[in-house]
């Protein structure tokens, strides 16, 4: 079977929304496939594929532990993406800052309109 | 007393940047601060340059236009579009153009929700495709793509 040859960079692999929703659980902790499954209500073989894209981009890790594989996440591989937002909310902030000023001299304006 | 709130950013699907903040104000200040152009003169710049141009005119099918002359290396920085819904204190839709990539054309949609006189403001960005979205959140909006990085490691210089 031809494997999805979009995805090459962890942005990509975390731009699918069930791949996200992944993430979102392993966060809590390690979990075996079949577990990872029932809780995202879909066939076991579609999140294997899931996760094989995350492995990939070595967003997730998987461990022999008897029988189960357990996945589990890889924070390091992730912090591009958090860098990469940390910045562009950096802008805003310094903006919402400034806006935060205008508007206390706004209400201090209003205020005095009243009175 | 005033604290320091970031603005919470995350990608809502891959063609869409969503920008959340909360502000200590009724949303009636909030919209007057958000469209009126000397008031938007004043907090736009980020911190970041001196704004050079600020056009609002505040009717479905007006133009827009912000432009700013960047701190770190003097070039301007200059966005503009076209309003396409307004609801007084409530939704701005509006579409907008970076002057460096007029090819790419995103459309936001700002929505101002108050809640015991604060005011939750949300600013939601349509792009085209996945690659446009990168390239916004990549340049922090307001510089030429080949300066990006220079820009940001000189921010993060002066922040030190």
């Amino acid at each position: 079977m031809a494997r999805a040859a979009t995805t090459t960079d962890v942005f990509n692999a975390v731009a699918e929304p069930r791949r996200r929703q992944l993430i979102d659980l392993l966060a809590n902790g390690e979990r075996p496939v079949g577990e990872l499954a029932r809780a995202l209500a879909i066939a076991q073989p579609q999140v294997s594929k899931h996760l094989r894209v995350l492995r990939e981009v070595g967003a997730v890790e998987v461990r022999e532990a008897g029988r189960q594989r357990l996945y589990r996440l890889d924070g390091r591989a992730l912090k591009p993406i958090h860098d990469w937002i940390s910045d562009f909310e950096q802008l805003w902030s310094d903006r919402f800052d400034a806006l935060d000023d205008v508007l206390e001299e706004l209400k201090e304006r209003e205020g005095g309109d009243d009175g | 007393m005033t604290t320091t709130r970031t603005a919470q950013v995350t990608l809502p699907s891959e063609t869409e940047v969503l920008i959340v903040r909360e502000l200590d104000a009724p949303r009636e200040l909030v919209w007057k601060a958000y469209t009126t152009p000397e008031l938007v003169r004043r907090w736009w710049h980020a911190r970041r340059g001196d704004v050079t141009a600020i056009e609002i005119d505040l009717r479905v099918g007006g133009r827009w236009r912000y432009a700013m002359t960047a701190a770190s290396g003097g070039f301007e920085v200059a966005f503009h579009g076209e309003y396409r819904e307004l609801v007084p204190c409530e939704r701005i839709v509006s579409t907008e153009v970076y002057e460096g990539a007029p090819k790419h054309e995103a459309l936001t949609t700002v929505t101002f929700a108050e809640t015991d006189g604060r005011t939750t403001l949300e600013i939601r960005q349509q792009v085209a495709s996945r690659e446009v979205r990168d390239a916004i959140v990549a340049t922090g909006m307001e510089d030429g793509l080949q300066d990006a990085l220079d820009l940001l490691e000189q921010v993060a210089a002066a922040r030190r």
